[in-house]
């Protein structure tokens, strides 16, 4: 087979580089932060943090632990009795972590339990992630655990889920901003063990167990997220062209034919493939006031789907879409029958003949007529 | 050919089709043991590790657990961590005057524990060995009503094997077929952030200096690292999916709860997806994709290879072999094959899809396609033409990614 080595043509602008030069800096004097992102109470992330602490100061690390919940397992109190505490501090009757003393203290790293506690009124900062930052730009290293439950953007699913809400949260940049994050998983069986809180009938577990794999799903495609977001700067950093775990669907919408099942296609798959869905069109200046009204129901619809909307400007429609395609890193092309069957593209092949020609890597997906075919039945 | 006449596709049903596949699964009337599995991204993020550990808390809780194989990799973290384990003798096996060590199932069965642990679950047994695969292994052990721990990395799935090409450019021979992995009870993932494990191969933790080295050539390069923890991390998200969806559809009394997306089967058409196959190399590539794509859209699928002669003995014997092997290629994946008999290719597949009410045909995507569609259409471009009440996706044979060319420079 022929190898195609595709080099990015385009060099990054100045203006551009000038920005991750600065930013580089920014994150070299800034502490760095590594986050284990559990999805329930149990699943053991206090555990992996303060055992992570052990090894590192086991490697001559200065580490201390700057916040830990009140509660804790036998394991954990054994891997508390290794480590340098620096004790809560008592704020309106509630044990808060004490900033300026680990600030004083200015360890290497620091291991914060609870990301996503909340201060009491009259501290300095609302939240631990708050205190958290603050640590970070003193250039402390933190490591924290944090629950999916308690992330800012998540907390609504969570609460359809659990069918309750929580106060507390962390946004989701925050964590999206962290060097590194680690899933700490296990099955939803091991957390409902140690769930002895609520002792329940067997109707009720099953219905425990099921959340949990709901939550459990989220944490994972959440950590996947994150980690394509390294992989894009990554790529972007070193000048590879875009390469992605993740599924991608361009659903390319014309004034010419209906692409309601296209774009619900579009939203299964991407839901089911947990990718991206992206709706394009290629802006044309002469168009009938009678295709406008079908672009225009299109468009509609794509935002219903939930689409990213994208309107492109080129010479062949086909071309421009393939272009596009390839920029985004597209994995699939949904297109519809129809465009003109005029007696050339009989002969040469219409748009979507050139589409499937020409897209190298990506697979096509070619759909039926919706309406009529008296209306649709044009020439591939 | 598997299932009814092959002369006479149009009377086969789907339904039938499907419960032909179900049957065997339904029938089995042990109980079996329980299957989990850990999955990894790559070696040296802990998997064997962690098996260890799960394997001392059970022994702890009082179930009676040995390990059955472990791969120590020379890693003395995974050393000290088996003390006080009971560890199965190895069964030696001669080949070609060398020497290997293998699990020895046998003697597993006739210990017979509650629980088993077994390292390296997508490794190929050395030949000579009673069963090819040590999956197939851990298949005997679980009929015989034994619980299973095992390990294996992302990359060795099956339906993952052309991407991992593209991005690493490393053709994985050692694979699992999906459904080895649908099959399992629990499937974990064991995470490590790829500078953790950079960091662990710098000091020496996962591999001897020299073969580190080698390592961070192939596997180990930065970005291949972060995209198969990508793909660990969505698969693993994949597996909740499903056994998430199926015990959805087994309780509906419980199904209120369903919010993180629409439950598997209702009111959403159900998707039936037809692979076309030939002689053509693309043929494996293009059966994975549409496996893969039929398990995500959780739908039926199967693979169709049109010849004008019901069987394939007429046929050029290069030409027959490659056709043969992607049909058993497809029956490994638990596809239905059938081989359609008629003269014209792309009426005979649309004829069969339309018969079977498919709602996808999957085709690959030729080397060259005429640019005189008229004058001499390709298959693609005649199916495209004649099934215009389905969907038809092209599937391209993927290239290499820059990141994956690059290292060969």
């Amino acid at each position: 087979m022929a190898q195609t080595l595709v080099l990015r043509p385009e060099r990054p602008d100045p203006e551009a580089l000038l920005r991750r030069v600065q930013a580089e800096e920014e994150r070299e004097r800034r502490g760095k932060l590594k986050i284990f992102l559990g999805y329930a109470a149990g699943v053991g992330k206090s555990a992996r943090m303060l055992d992570e602490g052990r090894r590192r100061k086991e490697r001559g690390q200065d580490v201390v632990v700057g916040a830990t919940q009140l509660e804790t397992n036998p394991e954990v109190k054994a891997l508390l009795a290794k480590l340098e505490v620096i004790p809560l501090r008592m704020a309106d009757g509630i044990p808060v972590m004490d900033v300026e003393a680990v600030l004083r203290r200015a360890p290497y790293v620091c291991l914060v339990d609870g990301l996503a506690h909340d201060n009491p009124p009259g501290c300095s900062n609302g939240h631990r992630w708050q205190d958290v930052e603050q640590l970070l730009e003193a250039g402390i290293n933190v490591i924290a655990t944090v629950n999916l439950q308690y992330i800012e953007e998540e907390r609504e699913r969570v609460a359809e889920i659990r069918g309750r809400q929580v106060k507390e949260s962390v946004p989701q940049a925050f964590i999206s901003r962290a060097e590194e994050i680690e899933v700490v998983d296990a099955s939803p069986e091991s957390c409902l063990e140690l769930d002895q809180a609520d002792p329940c009938g067997e109707a009720d577990r099953a219905r425990r167990e099921q959340q949990l794999a709901q939550l459990r799903e989220l944490a994972l495609l959440l950590a996947a997220d994150v980690v394509d977001h390294q992989l894009e700067r990554y790529l972007q950093a070193h000048g590879i062209e875009l390469w992605s775990a993740q599924e991608r669907f361009l659903v390319w919408i014309t004034p010419y034919a209906e692409a309601g099942p296209m774009l619900e296609s579009g939203r299964r798959n991407a839901h089911r493939f947990h990718g991206e869905l992206i709706a394009a069109y290629v802006a044309s200046p002469d168009i009938a006031p009678a295709e406008k009204a079908v672009l225009d129901r299109n468009l509609a619809l794509a935002r219903d789907a939930g689409a990213t909307i994208e309107a492109l400007d080129g010479e062949d429609p086909a071309e421009t879409i393939l272009d596009f395609a390839r920029a985004r890193g597209v994995t699939q092309i949904f297109a519809a029958r129809g465009g003109a069957a005029n007696w050339w593209d009989r002969v040469l092949g219409g748009p979507v003949d050139h589409l499937i020609r020409d897209a190298e890597g990506m697979d096509v997906r070619i759909f039926p007529p919706v309406t009529a075919p008296a209306h649709a039945s044009l020439g591939v | 050919m598997t299932g009814a006449n092959p002369r006479s596709p149009k009377l086969v049903s789907m339904d039938t089709l499907l419960s032909q596949e179900e049957r065997p699964r339904m029938a089995e009337p042990a109980p079996r043991g329980r299957l989990k599995i850990l999955l990894g991204y790559a070696a040296g993020v802990g998997k064997t590790y962690k098996m260890l550990e799960e394997v001392h808390e059970l022994k702890k809780q009082g179930v009676d657990v040995v390990v059955g194989y472990f791969e120590p990799h020379g890693r003395k973290d995974t050393m000290a961590r088996v003390e006080g384990l009971e560890v199965m003798t190895r069964r030696q096996i001669e080949y070609r005057g060398v020497t290997f060590e293998e699990m020895d199932t046998d003697a597993i069965l006739r210990r017979h524990p509650q629980c088993c642990a077994v390292d390296e679950f997508a490794h190929t047994n050395v030949p000579g060995s009673e069963r090819n695969k040590r999956w197939e292994d851990v298949h005997v052990i679980l009929a015989a009503g034994i619980d299973v721990i095992t390990t294996m990395n992302v990359q060795h799935l099956e339906s993952l094997n052309d991407q991992v090409w593209q991005f690493s450019g490393i053709r994985v021979r050692e694979t699992i077929p999906d459904w080895v992995v649908q099959q399992a009870d629990e499937v974990v993932v064991v995470d490590l952030p790829p500078d953790a494990l950079l960091n662990r191969l710098k000091r020496g933790v996962v591999y001897t200096p020299e073969k580190a080295r080698l390592a961070t050539q192939n596997f180990f390069k930065e970005s291949t690292l972060v995209a198969l923890r990508e793909l660990a991390l969505r698969q693993t998200a994949h597996e909740v999916d499903v056994r998430y969806a199926a015990q959805e559809t087994q309780k509906p009394a419980v199904a209120e709860a369903s919010v993180a997306g629409p439950p598997a089967l209702s009111a959403e058409t159900q998707d039936k997806i037809l692979i076309s196959v030939t002689a053509d190399p693309a043929s494996a590539g293009l059966i994975r994709r549409g496996k893969r794509v039929a398990d995500y859209l959780h739908a039926d699928c199967f693979v169709a290879f049109v010849h004008s002669q019901p069987d394939l003995a007429d046929l050029p014997p290069a030409e027959r072999l490659a056709v043969e092997k992607h049909l058993n290629f497809a029956r490994n994946l638990h596809i239905e094959t059938r081989i359609l008999e008629g003269k014209d290719v792309a009426q005979t597949l649309v004829d069969f899809a339309r018969v079977n009410r498919v709602t996808q045909i999957f085709l690959a995507r030729p080397r060259k396609l005429p640019r005189l569609a008229l004058l001499r259409p390709s298959l693609v471009q005649q199916v495209v033409h004649l099934a215009r009440d389905m969907q038809v996706t092209i599937v391209a044979e993927r290239h290499r990614s820059t990141a994956a060319v690059e290292r060969e420079v």
